[in-house]
Formats: C-alpha cells, structure tokens, sequence
C-alpha cells in the first residue's frame, strides 16, 4: 500500500462534500418548481365519456378529434381559485373559443350552484366523480387548462388559475391552431 | 339520531372551503375480495406517490386525490391487470415522480450501482489497516 | 423584560465564545500559556448564559407572552400547559436555540469534567466548540432571533400543529438535540486532536463517554419520533425513507461507526484515521440534518418552515466547518503515526468491516435521499426515491452487518482462525436455520427480506447473549453487558422489523353500527359513534370492542378529531398492545349510507421494534456508566499506588 496513494484518498471526502456543496446550492439558488406537469403534452387526447354534471348542459363524450380546436377547462365548485378563473373563461367563450369542461368530485347541485353564481361559458360539462379522467389526462388538481387541437393532440397545460393578463394569449394560442 | 349530529360536526366550518362534499371512491377504503388481489394491490399502492401530499404514498395518504388512485389501483388489478401495467400507465401521464420505485434507466443506474461502489473503495481503504500475513 | 434579558443572554454568550476562541487561537499559536488558563472557566460561562437564553424563552411560552413574534405565531392560551412548555422548541427559531443551548451545554460540560486529555488538546477542543458555536450564534442573532418583538401585541396566538400536541412533541426534539449537537464535543475533539496531533489510545479513551452519551440520546430520539409517527399519523407506519428521517438516521448510523471505532483506539490503538474521519462526519451529518430540514429545498410531511435565505447561511456555515475540518483531516492525518495492525479475521477485522458496512449505508441513505435533487439539477426530470430503493439497497447490507454483529464479539483481538469462529458460531446459525423452517412452515408466503431478517435476528439474539456463557456473571463488567444488552436490542428491533412486514394484518371496511368485522385472531364489534369534546378540539369517537378466542372483550375508542387553531384534522387511532403484537384501530369519514370506514390492523411483535431500541440505549447507559466507573476506580489506585 504506497503512501501516494492513501494520500489522494485522503482528499476524497472533502471533494465528495464540494460536490454536495455545490449541488445544494444550486437547490437553493433555483428552487424547484413544485407543480407536476402532464406528460401527455403533445400527445393525443384520451377518448372521455362523462355524464352531465349539469342540467344546464349535456356530459362530455367525445372521441380526441372533433374538428375543432379547444379548451378543456378542469375544475370543480368547491375550488375557489376556479371561482377566481370564471370572468376570464367568460372573456374566452365571448372570443368565440369553445371551452369544455370535467367538474372533478362534484355533485349536481353543488356545479349549478357555482354556474349560476360566476357564469357558465362551457359547451360541456362532464362528471368526474373519482376523478378517473383526471388521471387519465395526467392532471393532478384544480383548476388546469388543456389547449386541445382540432386532431385532438393537447398542446399545451395551463397549471392554476387563467389570470386577466393570461387571456389574450391564449386567444392568439387558439386561433392559430387547426 | 346520534349519526345525525356526528354528521353534522364533521360538516362544520372545519371541514373547509377547499374539499369535495362527494364521498370516498367505492374502492378507495374497501378491500378487494380476493385476499391475493388484495395483497398485489396494497404492494403497488405503498409504492405510488400520492400527487397532492408532501411526500405521502397513496396507500398512507388522507387526501382525496389519493383515494382515488387507490380506488384507481383496486379496480384494475381487479379486472386483471398487472400491477406493472398499472405503474407504467401511471408514469407515463405524470413522468417517474409519481413512483417510488424508480426504474432502472439511463438516469437511475447510479443509484444501483452505488452501494457495489461504495463496497468496493471501503475494501480498498480497509487494506491499509490490515497486516500483512508472514509467508510461512 | 425577559425577552430582553434572554436576548442579552444570548449576545453575551456569543461574545464569551470569541473570546474563548480568540484565547485559544492566540494561546496555541503564539505559545503563551497564560491566555489558555481561563478558557475552561469561560466556556462554562457560556454554556450556563445560552441556557439562560433558553429557560427564558420557554417562560415566555408557557406565559404566552404575545407581545414577542414567536410566541404570536406558536401559542396559544388555551393550549395545555405541557404542549405551551414543549411548543418552545416546535418552531424553527425555538428549535435553534435549543440546538445553540446544548451546543454550549455541552462544551461548558466538557470543560468542567473532562481531566484525562493533555491540557493543550482540551483547550484544542474548546477551541474548535467555541468556533461551531460562533456561527450559529451568528445564525441565531441575525437570521432567526427568537426574541423579537411584535407591536402590538394581538390579542390571541396562532396555536401550534395538533399534530404536535403529543407528549411525544415533549420528548423526541430535545433527546435528538441532545444526540445530534452532543456529537459536536466528537467533533471538536478530532479537530483538536489534529491540530495537537495528538491522536492515540487516551485521547479515545477521553472522547469515548462523550460519543456513548450522545449516541444514547440519538438512539432514545430516534426511537421515540419512530413510535410517535407510528400512533399518531394513523396509517400503521413506522418509517418511511422520508427526507427528515433520513436525516436524522444518518448521524445515528456515523455515531454507531464512531463508537465502536473509538474502543479499537482505545484498547488496541488502531483505526486512528477511520476514528477521526467519522468524529467528523458524525457531526457533520447532524449539521447536513438541520440544513436539509430547514432549508426546504427537499418537500417532506416533517419540514419546517422553508425559508431558502437562512437555507443559505446555514449552508455558509456546512462549508466553514465541514470543509475546514475535511481539509484539515486531508492535511493533518496523514502524519499520525499509523497505530497497530491486525489480521483481516480478528475482532479489529469485524470492526472494521462494521464501520464499512455502516459507511456504505450512510452513503446510500445519503445519495439516495439527495438523488432527486440531483437529477432534476441535472437533466430536468423530477423522479421519486422511496422505500422500495432504500430497502432493497439497505436492507442486504445491514442483514450482514447484524449477522457481523453476531460473530464480532467472539472473535479473538489481532488474530484469530476463520473455522474457530465458525465453530463458536455453530448454536446462533442453528437456530437461525431452525427459525427459518419454522417460519416457512407455519407462515407461507412472506417476502425474502422478511425472512431473512427473522432469520438473522435469531441468530444474532443469541450470538449477542454468547459472550456471557462460561462467564462468572458477578465478575463481568458492566461495560460487557452493555455490549451483551444493545445487541441484543438490535436483534430485538430487527426481529420486530421483519415480522410487522412479513406478518400484519389489515381490514379496511365500511361498516354499518352493530356490525362485527375481524382482523388477525380479533374479532371486533361496532358499538356507537357519537361526538365529543376535549381541551381545545371536538371530535367523534367510536366504541369498538375487540374479542379474541373466548375472552372478554376490550373496549377501543378511535376517534376523528377537529381542532380549531389553526384548523386542521387529525386522527387518534385506539392502539391495544398485547404480549404477541398490537391491534390498531382508526376511525375515518362516513358516507352517505351511514357507514363509517373503520381500519384495523393486527401487527403481530411490532412492539419489538421500540422495545429493541429502548433495550440499545439502555445497553449504551450500561457501557457508559461501566467505563466511567472502571476509570474512577483506576485512577484512584493511581493515587495510592
């Protein structure tokens, strides 16, 4: 066993310590961003069949592709910053976007309560009640937003509420897709 | 009667503004008949990280979210899925964050090969001390 | 008026600690004895001025002294007595000052009583103690002052966590404080035995009781937050690989290293470097600990408030002293003169190959628990490292380390024969066989860990016992049943371990009044549901009564609680403990039926778990008390002789 080589091995532990160092300190300097994205960004649209959770409009059934391009708006009565999004997704429907809806563990009078109070721009509004299709869309709370195209690949995930400033923007994102 | 008004005190104020009034999923505080069935899914559930909570798996957490997914799990083993089936559906809408058993891969492999690593420079630093045995 | 006094306290403590560092520094280097004559004296000065600060906080607690901005945002008036005197350390800033208080406890200790060590090497020490103690001072003063004023004063407190009102909240904190900063005199002692350069058998004999006393109350916390976890978050779980955990588990597993290579120092004057190295990192874990919990920059059910600027001074202050003490390590030791040698099967060998299995895991637990970090710093991707890593990468390692654990004690010092050690192994590796045909047969199909833990938890249990066979009982040392008793307490937990895995029971139901459900060998009836309330929370409490065989029942009240500052819900689950396990029943929501979602557990010897870690602090006190008192009696026959 040299002595040069106990030597450098001496110096290990300190360099091993740098490293934490520094890999903690970056931690520090750029705090990690907590929200968990959808991994199914650019990818197709899972098909949905929901019922109403609403009088006030028929359930979401649809297959990924309608044609259209659109906004699926997840949300639920019991959400107070969804209560917050409502005059900017009534600013949206007013722009002619056409905005689907799944009420996540809702009940019926509970959703119509909260339409009646802050407005309803939805075409659809389908009832998640164990929130099977919130998984299967890789959201995990309320609200979020999917940007969907007209061949059904969501483009893109708007985690929280949709702020005034957020509006025109997502407008322009909309109208440029097919 | 006496059911009423325990109703009624877990509907106070405390039961707050952010919560669901909609009541658990049916399988996400029932166990599956099937005691084999059962136990493949408390297996996967324990290893599934509950999405809302600071560092909960499903199968510890109170929150909603998480009932769901454990209903989630019930209800697919029951239909006969493999519990790797389930986690791979899983991983594949919220990425590797949502399992605790990360898989082995191109970003992991460290993780494995660490303690065989770590075995290996302590042996080294372990020669040093011993004597080295007279030839006889 | 007291607020100001423990401020002041506190200020003049942190002045005596430059002073005493600034008489050591000058007195070593410039070789003037004179300035190194007080330093004993302030250093206990010190020490009784940071407890001071301390007593004074917690009058200001439990008086709810609301015009001081901690006691707003952490009490409460009508919070019991004991949970306004334990909310003292319940906070971030309460939690510091109790880490700064023992921190200058235990240097004050160590120079009132510490005799053995050459003068220059205790002054060393103190030296190094009063350098810690100067940035956390700073840290303290300037980052997280306790003692601050609000004005005005409001009418009413914010209340503490119901999760912690629990007399566990009075007791697990400052056990683990006493553990974690009583490594610090470890710490101290290896940077002043490298800078003296004096590291040999009585400088190890010195530090010994320190690492002991300190390792004694890591255990006992350790133990105590495991428990406390396990019946209050009421999921039937003891550990959880969390972040806050591992932190705490990473300076038991450097101190449990320390300890035994501290003995080999001690009584054969080898392993010197290994010593040194994990003094070091044995407090430098502590300080990783506190940074990592207070720092947020890790999420964790047990993390405190998250505040990424005093993240950043506590990490200026890792780099100071940990990186001084590495360098200082990397410079220094390589001109300690290399103590004996030993054979690679020898007792030294079965010690050095536990250090090495006990670094290894402290290494996984380490990597594993900051891997997310990295490799979200890295690429981006946000992965998750649990349970499933740590014990399938843990787990293997430390089986063979208890199975050493076993065989080391019956190993012959400096040179001993490979067969001989089998042979003397013959009876604990029978009974490890016997203990696992019988499990396979009466209980098929548990997991290969489990097994193999109960497999290795009977062999150890009476490996651990061995030492006192063909022994007069009368005539052994205490010190020896220390040993006999801890290991024995490992083997005990680690047999609770494998069978609450391999063994528990659980029913999760939804159950209707009257209705009768079974778990385990118990049968359990229903009874009523109704509301209640208690000091400062309303709750529902359920009567459950539990049947086993034909005895009588036992009646069990889990109960769904409701405080109101700040609002929050727990659940108290009703555990019943028996001599062959527990029967744990927590109580959950209703629906809309009126059925009650009830969950039970049988777990059979889960109590081994605890009981195991009491009997591994009570086997540390023993060697302890045992050292000292061989070191009493062996300096009075110096006197005489």
């Amino acid at each position: 066993m040299t002595k040069t080589r106990i030597r450098w091995l001496l110096w290990v532990p300190l360099l091993a310590f740098l490293l934490f160092l520094g890999l903690v300190a970056s931690g520090l300097l750029h705090p990690a961003d907590r929200t968990i994205v959808s991994r199914l960004v650019g990818q197709k649209m899972p098909a949905i069949a929901l019922p109403a959770a609403s009088a006030m409009r028929p359930g979401l059934a649809t297959g990924a592709a309608t044609g259209t391009p659109r906004l699926v708006n997840i949300f639920a009565s019991w959400c107070v910053p969804c209560a917050a999004e409502a005059p900017q997704l009534e600013a949206l429907a007013k722009a002619g976007i056409v905005i689907d809806a799944v009420a996540i563990r809702d009940r019926r009078e509970d959703v119509d309560r909260f339409l009646t109070r802050y407005g309803n721009p939805y075409r659809a509004i389908g009832s998640d009640v164990d929130s099977r299709v919130q998984l299967a869309l890789g959201s995990s709370g309320v609200p979020e937003t999917f940007v969907v195209d007209g061949r059904g690949i969501i483009r893109a995930q708007k985690i929280g509420e949709i702020r005034p400033e957020d509006v025109a923007e997502l407008i322009a994102t909309v109208r440029a897709l097919r | 009667m006496r059911a009423l008004v325990a109703l009624a005190l877990m509907l106070s104020p405390v039961a707050g503004a952010a919560q669901s009034n909609v009541p658990p999923a049916a399988l996400s505080d029932t166990q599956l008949p099937d005691p084999a069935q059962e136990a493949q899914a408390h297996k996967l559930m324990e290893t599934l990280r509950c999405l809302v909570c600071q560092g909960q798996s499903i199968a510890d957490s109170d929150a909603d979210l998480a009932g769901d997914m454990r209903a989630l799990v019930r209800r697919r083993i029951a239909a006969g899925e493999k519990p790797e089936a389930i986690r791979a559906w899983l991983v594949q809408r919220y990425g590797n964050w949502v399992t605790y058993d990360p898989p082995l891969g191109a970003t992991t492999w460290p993780l494995w090969a660490l303690p065989i690593a770590l075995l290996m420079v302590g042996v080294l630093v372990a020669r040093g001390s011993f004597r080295r045995r007279a030839k006889p | 008026m007291i607020a100001e006094f423990g401020l002041a306290a506190l200020w003049l403590a942190a002045a005596l600690s430059a002073l005493q560092l600034a008489l050591v520094a000058f007195g070593l280097t410039g070789g003037r004895a004179a300035l190194l004559a007080p330093v004993r004296a302030v250093a206990v000065a010190q020490g009784g001025l940071t407890l001071i600060a301390f007593v004074a906080l917690i009058v200001l607690f439990v008086r709810v002294d609301l015009s001081v901005a901690l006691v707003a945002a952490n009490d409460h008036s009508m919070k019991p007595l004991l949970y306004r005197f334990a909310g003292t350390w319940g906070n971030h800033e309460g939690s510091m000052l109790l880490w700064v208080a023992v921190l200058g406890v235990a240097g004050g200790a160590v120079a009132l009583i510490e005799r053995r060590l050459p003068e220059r090497t205790l002054v060393a020490t103190l030296g190094a103690q009063a350098f810690i103690a100067l940035g956390f001072f700073a840290f303290l003063l300037f980052a997280s002052n306790p003692f601050a004023r609000l004005d005005p004063a409001p009418v009413e407190g914010m209340g503490l966590n119901p999760l912690l009102q629990d007399p566990g909240l009075a007791f697990h904190p400052p056990t683990l404080y006493f553990g974690y900063v009583g490594l610090s005199v470890a710490f101290s002692f290896a940077v002043g035995a490298l800078v003296t350069r004096d590291v040999g058998p009585a400088f190890a004999r010195a530090m010994r009781p320190w690492v002991l006393g300190a390792w004694i109350f890591l255990t006992l916390g350790i133990t105590a937050g495991s428990y406390w976890a396990y019946y209050e978050l009421g999921w039937g779980g003891w550990w959880f690989w969390d972040p806050v955990e591992n932190a705490s588990l990473m300076p038991w597993l450097a101190a449990t290293a320390l300890l035994h290579s501290v003995t080999v120092l001690a009584t054969r004057d080898g392993l010197r470097a290994w010593t040194i190295m994990l003094a070091v990192v044995a407090f430098s874990m502590s300080m990783v600990g506190t940074f990592l919990v207070r720092s947020g920059i890790l999420t964790s059910v047990h993390a405190f408030a998250v505040d990424p600027r005093r993240g950043g001074f506590i990490l200026a202050l890792l780099a100071l002293y940990i990186g001084g003490a590495l360098a200082l390590f990397a410079l220094r030791v390589g001109t300690v003169r290399e103590g004996q040698r030993f054979d690679a099967v020898s007792r030294e060998g079965a010690l050095v190959a536990n250090n090495l299995l006990l670094s290894a895991i402290l290494g996984i637990v380490l990597v594993g628990t900051l891997y997310p970090l990295g490799i979200e710093a890295v690429t981006g991707e946000k992965l998750s490292v649990g349970p499933p890593y740590f014990n399938a990468a843990a787990g293997p390692l430390a089986l063979i380390l208890v199975a050493i654990m076993g065989a080391g004690p019956m190993m012959r010092w400096r040179r001993d024969d490979g067969i001989a050690v089998l042979k003397r192994m013959a009876l604990p590796v029978l009974l490890s066989v016997v203990a696992v045909v019988a499990v396979m047969l009466l209980a098929p199909g548990i997991g290969v860990l489990p097994i193999l833990g109960l497999m290795v938890a009977a062999g150890a249990a009476v490996a651990s016992v061995a030492p006192l066979w063909k022994r007069n009982l009368r005539r052994t040392p205490l010190f020896t049943y220390g040993m006999v008793v801890a290991h024995l307490g490992i083997a005990v937990s680690l047999a609770g371990m494998a069978s609450e895995a391999a063994f528990t029971k659980e029913t999760l139901v939804a159950a209707r009044l009257g209705e009768t459900h079974s778990v385990g060998p118990y049968r359990l009836r229903f009874d009523a549901v109704e509301p209640i309330a208690g000091e400062n929370w309303t709750a529902i409490e359920a009567t459950v009564t539990a049947y086993r065989g034909d005895g009588a029942g036992v009646v069990l009240h889990p109960q769904a609680r409701a405080f109101s500052a700040p609002p929050t819900e727990t659940s108290e689950a009703a555990i019943r403990t028996v001599w062959d396990g527990q029967l744990y029943v927590v109580l959950g929501k209703s629906d809309e039926q009126g059925r009650w979602q009830l969950r039970l557990w049988w777990k059979p010897f889960v109590t081994l778990i605890w009981a195991g870690g009491g009997l591994i602090a009570l086997g540390g006190a023993f060697s302890l008390i045992g050292r000292v008192r061989r070191e009493r009696r062996a300096r009075v026959v110096e006197t005489y002789a």
